[in-house]
This record gives structure tokens, C-alpha cells and sequence, in this order.
């Protein structure tokens, strides 16, 4: 039998792990052992991928979807919403805001799908072959400019975003390095690009061109030699510096905010202790993400309650948790690639096509009015539809509640069904105040009053309100 | 409430990712620029001339009709020593006027608490774009951001107006400001509150507004056009923020940078015409940067990250023509490749924040900068 501690902890693992849960998954989920839980999301090899086939028959556009931005967020978003390996896709979506890659300049989703791709098969790998992965990959390769990195002619693009945004933090190493690990990645380019015309767009490839690559000495962080690309990333991942900025990273997206990362060299992480304990996690692993993962989510630091709803959400998980909550939008549903795919940019984060190389910023920078008002205004209306699969549970449940009868009642109910929402004492006082006025539950005498519709108008208020609260913006 | 019209007002416009001053302002007499820029000059015969040795980018066709009516200062060489390549950081310096540490207080956020000290107005700033740039960012002083001025409004989905009104209500009471929540749960109550309140004032702007201006269907005109909108509402907002990019040309310049500039001066140029037509131009000025300029010598197709760059300021008010000078252009008077920067974007900030919006500039640029005197007393040249 789960007791409320187990609700508490399966729908804080199920946001942070994933993008949320439905009542009655969380539900079922809390039936099992809590390490169990994580280490079914540590095996996405155990359940089938996302159907690739039923996306393509019925969002035709969606397969290659060119420069065309919103027909690539759909095929995005139809993965995070349809994954039934709920960490591989949300470890994805921290790859993604990591090494940010946008279409605005790269005008071509079909590679940077490819990229996302490769985020999902190889997010929980070793860290070293995600980066000689992402140094290949021609999305990034021209992202960063990096088939315009020449022996005799240097960009540094690469090279220097490698170091301060992917690998290690601004202020770890010198001008020079950013110049010579350069230099260590000419001729590293995408194979020739056709022209579209008359044919369309033709896929890139990695390819190194050793001609173009300069031969001579390079002196990195203290090793010198005729260093490549590869060797400057095996230097990259022996530095203490590599690993706390890791640590950090995944200290901010899976447990809670921290500052944004230009100011980590000056502002000490909220949880020092826990950032160095997953540091050195993943040093012990050999840079391993998977074992980082098992640590972090059975970590006390992660359940404790002095970190839940300590995230802003991002509205990558605004729109799929409350997708899951409402239990709708699953497999094939019009108007995906015009509506719903456009709803995250709306509040801020255009997925595949971020502002910068530098990602999103996060945490209460996801917050202005103008987005604040996109969110309130996206879930209150996925929400007061009574035909909503989930919207139906959730009244149904809160309906069923011999204790929603009272407005305390009604207002707890529907807190815990909408995923054990956790609000203040004055947020809980004034949802209280408004359910005394709202329309009246009839009571529900018999423990079985679902169905007759009465409650309906005053349980969606009550969720609309809910999802109108500060608390509900954070994960 | 809003007797304000003929209150000082600020357009800002960013250039993200870094703009190339070079190929903005052409020193088209300097053989220097041709060695550097081999593949990436502008042949004098195209370059746009302001006098005989500098010249616009022949995209910029109305900036410089704008210049030679006297409405446009050229702010040289602007910038900041120790010059950071990094775009987050640069961007940062400029936003925060914080070049050694990092600042949590942007200089746009800080005038709009000196000209609103109390709050009276959640729409005294306005961002038009998504997401708030941090030189608007004080932590309880409201900004309103707006991605759509006409779809502007809170909780639209409860139709029934009553009902509505109850849950707005209720809406505001849950974000009144309460003790020991600690600051984000503060800051996120006063974006709430103020989310409220701007989204009731903004709504007038669309349904005020007529212009036989007619704006090209790029962002950036877009965007000017929501902010004359709302200008020409009269709603007492006193700073408009707005962006446009990626300048970051690192590789395609040539195409690139001619697109961005040729969007830009068209839309500048309309955004004129239109606060003209409603006589409320006079009140204005606006003011564009970009985070740095870009190295001397080009990369075969494109441009890295550089040190100085250049900033313009426009109006009927500004007191046109050139400020600071052109960096040397030497090779021995660069800096790593870069151009040098000779006026700190402190003194630019400073002049607009003293001599326009009549505010003490130390407490909001972090220190004291010398003046430049682009702000004119009369109209025009």
C-alpha cells in the first residue's frame, strides 16, 4: 500500500525524470519500490522506441522537414510526448540545452533531428564519445562554423564554444587554448554541400579533410604536440574543471535552478557538496552518464524536500507534462505541426532552434510577464476541457472525494490529482477563499456522484486557478 | 494617468550576435581596410558616402538619408577595455555595465526604476521579442514583455466575463506580495501582478491605431511597428527594447549582412515616417548597439568575434554627424587582430540617460563617464 510519502516521491521523480505524470501512473508507479522505479528509467533498452512509422504516415512533413522549424519541432515534440522511455527523451532535451544547435542558422531540421537522435541513443554513454560525436556532428560542424576552419585561415567558433559552453566554463583556460584547440580542428567539415536546386536538399556527412588540417604544434592546456581534434577533447575530459561544469549542468537541470552558467565561475553552486559528490561519481564511473544518473536520482540531496518545486519549468515541460496530465495529444492528432508544436516558443523556448550557442537561460529567466501570461493561458485552457481524457479523471476523482464537498476538500483534492501539486499557505488560503464562492460541488453521498457533470465547472476553475499559481510554474 | 506624451522616450535596438563595424561604417579610404578585408570589402564605388572617408553599406540607403537630413550620430569605435570575444559576456557588460564581475542589475532596469520609483506603471518598459534581455532586468521593477501586441492578455480561455473577473481576482491575491517567499517566488509575484495590470493597459494600443505607413512583413519591422503602437497610444511608456540579428557572421557575410541591414534601415526608416505622421516623433530617440565589432581581417567568407564596434543614435532631437573617431587601423594598433575601442559604451549610455532622460547616469552605468554631446536642443539639423 503507498503511502502519501511514496506519491510525494514517484511524481517529483516522474517531473524531474521525465515530463510528468498522470494520476493514475503515478499511481501505479507507486506501487513498486522507489529504486526500481529509477532503474526502469535507467533501462530505456527494456520498452520499444517512440513509432517512427505511425509520426511519418500521418505527419508526412515531419520526416524532413528542411528549414521549416515548426514542422521539426512537431516531430520533436511528438517524441517527448509519445516516449514510453520518459529519462531517455528528458536527457535528450538536457543534451539539447547543453550543445544548443538552432535552426535559425543551420536552416536544416533534418540534421538537427538526426542530432536529437543521437542525444536519445547515446545521452546516458560516456561523455568522451558524446563529444567526439557532437565535434562530427554537421549540425554543430556548421552551427559553429567549423567548415570554415582552415589550416591557414583559423575560426575559432568551434573552438572556443567547445571549451566555455560545452566542456569546462569561461575563465578555465586562456586565449591561446581557445586559438590552438582551432587550429587542432581544422579540416574537420561537412562532406560538400550540393546545391538544392533543382533536386532539393542533400544529406550531409562528416568528413576530414587532411590537407586542410594543420599539421604543425600545438600547445593546449599544457600538452604540447601535434594535437587533433580528438586529442583536445581527451585533454578536455581530464579536467577537474570539465567535471564540476558537468556536474553542475546536471545539478541545474535534474535536481535544482542555479544560476546561469556565464556566472559559475563567480556564484558557488546552491549544493556545493552535492555538485562535488556527483563530480567525483562521474569520475569514479570513467565519465560514464548513466551511473551519474542512478547516483543523482537516489541521492538524498534529490529527494529532499528542500528541492522540490525548486525548478522553474521549462516550457519544453510545461506543454508535455501538462499533455501527460491531461492524458490527451498521444500518437497522431491534427493541427500538431501548427498548434501545439508552437506552443513552447510562445513562452520562450523554441526547441531545435535556441537563441544562441549558449542555450536557453533557465530558471526564473523563463519568467517575464509576456511568457507567464503564455503558460497561465496554455494550461488553464488544456485544462477547462471536460473531454480531456485527464481533465475527466482528475473531476471524476476529485467528484468521488467525500472531503471535496468542503472547499478545504476541493481545493486539496484537486492538488493532489493534478500530480500532488504542492502550493504555500497563503497560495492554499486563497484557493480555499475562491472555492466558497464557486459554483457548488453537489455532495456526493453515495461515494459515487462522477458522471453527473455537477462538479465539472468548479473542479476545472479550481485546476485553471491552480495552473495560474507561482508554485505551479516550478518542477 | 498618462499625460506623459511629451516625457523623454528610448527606442533601444540590439544588434545580437555582433554587428561588423567595418562593414558598416566603411573606412573606404583606408587601404588597411582592403588588406584586411580581402575577400569581405565594400568597393568604394558601392559604399554609401558620408564624407570623403567614410561610408555606409550600400543596404543602408535610408539610415543615410536620415544621416545627411542630420538625424543620425555615429558613436566610432565604441566598446569597453579588456574587450571579452565572448558574445554571452559581452552581451552581458553592455546590458549590466558590469565588465569585471557579473552584474544581476540591467542599466535599462535600473532607469526604469529611477522614472517609475514606485511602480505606478508595469508598462513604463516594454520588450517586444521573446524572453526579457537582461539590461531590462532589475529584480522587482516590472517589464512588460510582449511576443504579439494583439493577442496580449491573462487566463483569455474563461469566456464568461464574470467569471473571469472573479478568477482574476482571486488571481491577484495569490500574487500579492508576501513576507519570507523568498526571491523568486517574489519576482514571480510581481511579474504576475504586473502581467495583470500591463496586459490591461496594452490592450488599448492595436485598437488606437490607424497609419497609412505600411511596415515589410520582416520581425524587426514588426516590431518597430508594436512599439509605435503603443508609443502612439500615450501609455507612459518610457523605454522601448526590441532586437534584431544574428549579426554573428562567421561565415556568408557578404549575403548575410546585407540582408540584416537592408531589413533593418527600411524598417528604421518607416518607424519614423509613422511616429512623424502622429506628430510624436519629436519625443524620441532611439538607439542601436551591438555586443562588439569583428576582427580586422576576414576569414575567407565570414568574420570572428572583434573587440570595438559602433553604436548609432537617432532622431529628430539627436544632434547628428560623427563622435569619437575611427580606431587606427594599423597592424601594430590592434589588438589580437581587433580594433581598439576608443569611447567606452558607458559614455554613450551616460549622455542618453543625463542629457535625454534627465536622470543621474553614476548609479545606473556603475561609475562616471565622460558625455558625448549627440543630444541637440532643436529639431533636425
Amino acid at each position: 500500500m503507498a503511502t502519501t510519502q511514496d506519491y510525494v516521491l514517484t511524481a517529483h521523480l516522474m517531473r524531474r525524470a521525465g515530463f510528468g505524470a498522470s494520476w493514475p501512473e503515478i499511481e501505479r508507479l507507486s506501487g513498486q519500490n522507489y529504486e526500481q522505479i529509477v532503474e526502469e528509467l535507467l533501462h530505456p533498452e527494456d520498452r520499444p522506441p517512440v513509432d517512427e512509422f505511425l509520426l511519418y504516415r500521418y505527419h508526412p512533413t515531419t520526416e524532413l522537414p528542411g528549414g521549416n522549424v515548426a514542422q521539426g519541432q512537431a516531430n520533436y515534440l511528438f517524441h517527448m510526448i509519445n516516449t514510453p522511455r520518459p529519462l531517455e527523451e528528458k536527457l535528450a532535451l538536457f543534451w539539447h540545452q547543453v550543445f544548443a544547435t538552432g535552426n535559425n542558422k543551420v536552416d536544416n531540421c533534418n540534421h538537427l533531428i538526426d542530432q536529437i537522435q543521437m542525444f536519445r541513443d547515446h545521452g546516458m554513454g560516456n561523455y568522451r564519445d558524446m563529444l567526439l560525436r557532437i565535434a562530427r556532428d554537421p549540425a554543430m560542424i556548421f552551427w559553429l562554423d567549423n567548415q570554415e576552419n582552415h589550416k591557414y585561415a583559423p575560426n575559432e567558433n568551434w573552438g572556443r564554444e567547445l571549451l566555455e559552453l560545452f566542456s569546462m566554463g569561461v575563465g578555465t583556460y586562456s586565449e591561446t587554448d581557445v586559438f590552438e584547440a582551432s587550429r587542432a580542428f581544422t579540416g574537420w567539415t561537412v562532406s560538400a554541400k550540393m546545391p538544392r536546386f533543382p533536386y532539393g536538399r542533400f544529406p550531409w556527412s562528416f568528413e576530414f579533410r587532411p590537407e586542410d588540417h594543420d599539421e604543425g604544434d600545438k600547445t593546449f592546456l599544457g600538452h604540447t604536440g601535434n594535437l587533433n581534434g580528438d586529442d583536445i577533447i581527451d585533454i578536455v575530459v581530464e579536467q577537474p574543471a570539465c567535471h564540476r561544469f558537468i556536474a553542475r549542468h546536471l545539478y541545474n537541470f535534474f535536481v535544482a535552478d542555479e544560476p546561469q552558467v556565464p556566472a559559475w565561475q563567480i556564484e558557488e553552486p546552491r549544493d556545493p557538496a552535492a555538485v562535488d559528490a556527483i563530480a567525483r561519481v562521474f569520475v569514479e564511473s570513467n565519465l560514464e552518464i548513466k551511473p551519474v544518473l542512478r547516483f543523482i536520482l537516489n541521492s538524498d540531496f534529490f529527494k529532499s524536500e528542500a528541492v522540490r518545486f525548486q525548478r522553474v519549468k521549462s516550457p519544453a515541460e510545461v506543454v508535455v507534462g501538462t499533455v501527460n496530465m491531461i492524458d490527451e495529444f498521444k500518437g497522431p492528432v491534427p493541427y500538431l505541426e501548427i498548434d501545439l508544436s508552437r506552443q513552447a516558443g510562445y513562452m520562450g523556448q523554441d526547441i531545435l532552434d535556441p537563441p544562441s550557442v549558449e542555450g536557453w537561460h533557465t530558471g526564473k529567466e523563463w519568467i517575464n510577464s509576456g511568457s507567464l501570461v503564455a503558460r497561465i493561458n496554455f494550461v488553464a485552457g488544456m485544462v477547462s476541457n471536460p473531454e480531456h481524457k485527464g481533465v475527466r479523471d482528475i473531476i471524476d476523482r476529485v467528484v468521488a472525494e467525500p472531503a471535496a464537498a468542503s472547499p478545504e476538500g476541493l481545493v486539496d483534492s484537486t492538488l493532489k490529482y493534478m500530480g500532488m501539486v504542492e502550493v504555500g499557505d497563503d497560495t492554499r488560503r486563497e484557493l480555499v477563499e475562491y472555492a466558497r464562492g464557486a459554483s457548488p460541488i453537489a455532495v456526493n453521498e453515495g461515494g459515487n456522484g462522477s458522471g453527473n457533470g455537477s462538479g465539472d465547472a468548479a473542479v476545472m476553475e479550481m485546476m485553471s486557478l491552480i495552473a495560474a499559481t507561482r508554485e505551479y510554474q516550478f518542477c | 494617468m498618462t499625460t506623459a506624451q511629451k516625457d523623454p522616450v528610448v527606442v533601444v535596438v540590439q544588434l545580437s550576435g555582433g554587428n561588423d563595424y567595418l562593414n558598416t561604417v566603411v573606412p573606404y579610404a583606408d587601404p588597411n581596410y582592403y588588406d584586411g578585408r580581402r575577400n569581405l570589402n565594400i568597393p568604394e564605388d558601392q559604399v554609401l558616402h558620408l564624407d570623403d572617408e567614410l561610408g555606409f553599406h550600400p543596404a543602408m540607403e535610408p539610415m543615410a538619408r536620415m544621416y545627411k537630413d542630420g538625424n543620425v550620430a555615429v558613436i566610432h569605435g565604441i566598446g569597453y577595455q579588456n574587450s571579452v570575444r565572448s558574445h554571452f559576456r559581452s552581451m552581458d557588460i553592455w546590458h549590466t555595465c558590469e565588465p569585471v564581475k557579473v552584474g544581476t542589475e540591467g542599466w535599462l532596469g535600473r532607469a526604469t526604476r529611477e522614472l517609475d520609483p514606485i511602480g505606478e506603471n508595469p508598462v513604463t518598459a516594454v520588450n517586444f521579442g521573446h524572453g526579457l534581455p537582461r539590461a531590462l532586468v532589475v529584480p522587482g521593477v516590472s517589464v512588460a514583455s510582449v511576443a504579439d501586441l494583439a493577442g496580449y492578455g491573462l487566463l483569455t480561455d474563461i469566456s464568461e466575463r464574470q467569471q473571469r473577473e472573479k478568477v482574476l481576482q482571486r488571481f491577484s491575491n495569490i500574487y500579492a506580495p508576501s513576507m519570507g517567499a523568498g526571491q523568486v517566488m517574489d519576482y514571480l509575484g510581481q511579474t504576475g501582478r504586473d502581467a495583470l495590470k500591463g496586459a490591461d493597459i496594452l490592450k488599448a494600443a492595436p485598437e488606437k491605431y490607424t497609419s497609412t505607413v505600411e511596415y515589410a512583413s520582416t520581425g524587426i519591422a514588426r516590431s518597430l511597428r508594436d512599439i509605435a503602437m503603443t508609443h502612439t497610444a500615450d501609455l507612459g511608456t518610457r523605454i522601448f527594447y526590441t532586437q534584431h540579428g544574428s549579426y554573428d557572421t562567421h561565415a556568408g557575410q557578404a549575403a548575410a549582412h546585407h540582408k540584416l541591414w537592408s531589413e533593418l534601415s527600411v524598417a528604421i526608416s518607416d518607424f519614423w515616417d509613422d511616429l512623424r505622421e502622429h506628430d510624436a516623433d519629436e519625443n524620441v530617440i532611439m538607439y542601436l548597439f551591438s555586443e562588439f565589432g569583428r576582427r580586422v581581417r576576414d576569414n575567407g567568407s565570414g568574420t570572428d568575434h572583434g573587440a570595438a564596434g559602433v553604436s548609432f543614435v537617432i532622431g529628430p532631437r539627436v544632434a547628428g554627424g560623427m563622435y569619437s573617431t575611427y580606431p587606427d587601423t594599423r597592424a601594430e594598433a590592434l589588438d589580437q587582430g581587433d580594433l581598439v575601442p576608443n569611447v567606452d559604451f558607458r559614455s554613450s549610455y551616460s549622455t542618453i540617460l543625463e542629457d535625454w532622460l534627465k536622470l543621474d547616469a553614476v548609479p545606473i552605468v556603475n561609475g562616471s563617464f565622460e558625455k558625448l554631446s549627440f543630444v541637440g536642443n532643436g529639431s533636425g539639423a
